[in-house]
């Protein structure tokens, strides 16, 4: 069986890489998938673990994150098609109706 | 053994591809790279025993996020100004946190001793989750259908508006 700690630090630098995207890139497409790529790492980490523990309640936690994932993915990506109707881009940086 | 070749296998395509996803230039790379990234964190619930994940990472991920995905990219980026709308800035403070962020992880799994891996049967673990949705997590279960819904209405409500204020 292959030690946990392989499967904890890979779902560390997954994360790391959704950070990173998030933090560099200005599109707000690219930030949202680097998103995912985090939610991805997180689940990673929850199944590893669960599978230590030798249950099943890490599967059913990460169930429910591919679920709030699945919804977030329907509204968020309809909120940016609207938004690049209304203001024909997508730079997170000139997206700037709700600063005050 | 065989384990462990399969796992470095997956890990590299899933690093790779997600380095693509978050460090490409070319947004459509990007969205397509994503595809890598889920299949290898899919396979690798396969290696870990979660069968059940395993399809529904394929089914939601890949088959739904993914695509919508896609379909995001396709809809909104003009294929002229790809790369100006896709630029990166603020190249070292944000490295540096990243890379902040990844060594106090590593060092935070590093010095936990973790227990020994236990050598349990992969046995199938569809039955069991399937006892817990409708057992001590049914609450849960049913206000995920509550929230998938309101996130459909949500969704189409977004767009139509959005239609409306283009016509």
């Amino acid at each position: 069986m292959t030690p946990l700690n392989y499967f904890v630090v890979l779902s560390a630098v997954l994360f790391v890489i959704g950070v990173a995207g998030v933090l560099l890139r200005r599109n707000v497409i690219v930030m949202f998938m680097s998103i995912e790529l985090m939610l991805n790492a997180v689940n990673l980490a929850f199944v590893a673990f669960g599978r230590q523990l030798g249950n099943a309640e890490g599967q059913v936690i990460v169930f429910f994150a591919i679920t709030v994932a699945a919804a977030e993915a329907a509204v968020g990506l309809g909120i940016i098609i609207a938004v690049f109707r209304n203001r024909m881009t997508l730079n997170a940086d000139e997206l700037k109706l709700l600063r005050w | 053994m065989i384990a462990v070749i399969v796992f470095w296998t997956l890990a590299v395509i899933t690093v790779l591809s997600a380095m693509i996803t978050a460090f490409s230039r070319n947004i459509v790379y990007s969205a397509f790279a994503l595809l890598g990234s889920f299949a290898g964190v899919a396979g690798i619930y396969l290696l870990l025993g979660a069968d059940f994940l395993f399809i529904i990472q394929i089914f939601i991920y890949i088959g739904g996020i993914l695509v919508v995905t896609i379909f995001a990219v396709m809809l909104t980026q003009g294929v002229a100004d790809m790369n100006i709308s896709n630029r990166i800035v603020g190249l070292i403070p944000a490295a540096l946190i990243a890379l902040l962020a990844g060594a106090v992880m590593l060092e935070a799994i590093l010095r936990t001793p973790w227990p020994h891996p236990g050598t349990a049967a992969l046995n199938p673990t569809t039955h069991a989750i399937g006892n817990a949705f409708l057992g001590p997590f049914l609450l849960p279960f049913e206000i995920a259908s509550v929230v998938l819904l309101a996130a459909l209405i949500g969704a189409i409500v977004i767009s139509r508006q959005a239609a409306r204020a283009e016509a």
